[in-house]
């Protein structure tokens, strides 16, 4: 059996009177796209910081890729984009890239070869020698992931890693994860950018006050599902019953109806089935399901605040 | 222990780019320019007042001129020093928690005691090239001008250094618990109370007033710089003003080389809680 990438229970942390995150039980294979949906406050950085190390849980056990955290031989294996990007800026970009891939520990052949590369790869060999203090916030966050990406990482942590990015940069984000899924690394993602997440990850899960209340497998939201609205008369509760056929989470409102669809292209046959039974169909009109939507219907639309 | 070099390279680094060892560098160079010139007119003054004496008794007249100025002179350096110290270290930690810098070191395979550490080797670097500069500087001008040069002048110097190692070092402590702004003021507000201690001290030494005498001692052990500077001018005195005993410099009330033993054990004290500290925060 392959370890976990992440694997937590009842991860907790507790900053005075308030439970930043109540408890925290997650389990992320490897070589998958994770990511971390919830709103803000809702405990999402606390708990990439606990993973990190950074901050220390009240209770609760969490293993990276098999060690507990805050084991040093594995942070050698992780990758790390901080929300802030704040980095040393009196620092060039290439001098940045050294001293944090010195840190990890490379060869220093290896580092400059990998520097390099990734220069190349964000789209900032041009400014290798500009101190960051020069770089807007978009360029700060490409040297940001090029820094987390210096050590082949087996798992990287972006947190809100397209936030300063305009378009280009969050292709280039886009991109650079795919990439990373195909080398077989784990990402865990943290963003409020829903739509990025839906083309992104492959499985998601939804935190409200610290806790994991949903996760979704993306693979079925991507699918051909889809919530269809139809507006008819002459409904009797056994044709309502009969819908079940096609489709499931039924909501009958006298006149209105809503179903969620296994196959978009059952459509057509559920309109000839209701005009068979001598409904009258006034409209059908498919909506794909958007993980904004269940990101609402799972946290509520307070935002769990 | 590679790492604590690596991160001690890069916090002098930091201070080469941040223009703080232009900016001393300009200061001290001008400092230095004013003390020699100034030394220079009261030399020629002294050396005009000693024409009509015997020459024995214009010899010690210029060198009594010349410790008095190399002490003022030195005085000022360890403030300097001091308030360098405190400077380079008081946002260190404290700063880069705050704007989140340390992030993405601490995530990488190093202990936190590596971070405390570095940044303590790095400003040591930085504070012996300055001392050795001013003080250096300083009694060079002296010896130059005056063929003067102190007793025990490398024992002062590292006493001076102690000075200003210690004022950094506890800095560093308070950053690692508390914002930049709250370290200064508690370093300098420590500085300004041993400062003040060690005066009632010295007076009460001259009315023997062992009262008055022992508060000096009790400030010294909350905060030992002026006691160390205290120690270091007594070692470069002249033995005319130990026994004459006249100039504010000069040092009446000897602080022990248990007091110094102290201070170096106070200093050490103060890393280790500094890094306990840093190594049980949340960042």
């Amino acid at each position: 059996m392959t370890v976990a990438a992440i694997e937590t229970e009842a991860l907790r942390k507790v900053f005075g009177d308030h439970a930043a995150v109540k408890g925290l039980t997650l389990q992320v294979s490897q070589g998958e796209v994770f990511g971390f949906l919830g709103p803000n406050g809702a405990g999402k950085t606390t708990s990439i910081k606990m993973l990190l190390g950074l901050v220390a849980p009240t209770s609760g056990k969490a293993n990276l890729l098999g060690a507990p955290i805050g084991d040093r031989a594995t942070l050698a294996r992780i990758g790390f984009l901080p929300e802030h990007f704040r980095f040393q800026d009196w620092m060039t970009a290439s001098e940045f890239l050294m001293l944090h891939g010195e840190l990890l520990g490379m060869d220093m052949q290896a580092l400059k070869k990998r520097r390099d590369e990734l220069l190349e790869r964000v789209g900032l060999a041009p400014f290798r020698n500009k101190q960051l203090r020069t770089f807007s916030k978009g360029m700060l966050q490409r040297i940001g992931l090029a820094q987390a990406l210096l050590n082949h990482p087996a798992l990287v942590f972006l947190d809100e890693p397209t936030s300063g990015l305009d378009p280009v940069g969050r292709r280039l984000v886009r991109d650079v994860v795919h990439e990373l899924r195909n080398e077989g690394t784990c990402v865990f993602l943290n963003s409020h950018l829903l739509s990025e997440i839906e083309v992104t990850c492959d499985r998601v899960a939804f935190i409200r006050h610290g806790e994991v209340v949903r996760v979704l497998e993306l693979a079925t939201l991507n699918g051909n599902q889809s919530v269809v609205t139809i507006r008819a008369s002459g409904w009797t509760s056994e044709l309502v019953a009969q819908l079940e056929h096609w489709g499931h989470d039924i909501q009958f409102t006298g006149e209105q109806l809503t179903l969620t669809v296994h196959n978009e292209d059952s459509i057509p046959e559920i309109n000839r089935f209701l005009v068979a039974q001598g409904v009258n169909v006034f409209a059908i009109s498919p909506s794909r399901i958007s993980l904004e939507e269940i990101f609402i219907e799972t946290v509520g639309k307070d935002g769990g605040l | 222990m590679k790492k604590i070099w690596i991160l001690a390279r890069m916090t002098f680094h930091e201070a080469i780019r941040r223009r703080i060892v232009l900016t001393g560098l300009i200061l001290g160079i001008l400092f230095l320019v004013i003390f020699s010139v100034g030394f220079r007119m009261i030399s020629t003054e002294i050396a005009k007042e000693g024409e009509n004496r015997p020459a024995m008794m214009a010899r010690v007249m210029q060198n009594e001129m010349s410790s008095f100025m190399l002490n003022a002179g030195l005085y000022a350096v360890a403030f300097l020093s001091v308030a360098m110290g405190a400077l380079l270290s008081a946002d260190a930690l404290a700063g880069e928690i705050s704007s989140g810098t340390i992030q993405t070191v601490l995530t990488k395979p190093i202990c936190r005691s590596d971070v405390v550490l570095g940044k303590w080797f790095g400003f040591a670097g930085l504070l012996a090239l300055y001392l050795l500069l001013m003080a250096g500087g300083v009694v060079l001008i002296v010896f130059l001008q005056a063929g003067y040069i102190p007793q025990n002048i490398l024992t002062a110097l590292l006493l001076m250094y102690l000075e200003a190692l210690l004022v950094m070092t506890f800095a560093l402590m308070c950053s690692s618990a508390m914002p930049g702004l709250a370290t200064g003021g508690t370093v300098f507000g420590l500085y300004g109370l041993a400062f003040i201690g060690g005066w009632i001290e010295q007076i009460g030494a001259i009315f023997n007033n062992h009262t008055a005498v022992q508060v000096g001692i009790v400030t010294s052990l909350l905060f030992p710089t002026e006691a160390i500077w205290r120690r270091a001018a007594f070692e470069m005195q002249t033995s005319v003003a130990t026994i004459v005993q006249i100039s504010p410099f000069t040092t009446l009330s000897v602080p022990s080389v248990a007091m110094v033993m102290y201070a170096i054990l106070y200093l050490l004290g103060t890393l280790v809680i500094a890094v306990r500290i840093f190594q049980n925060r949340d960042i």
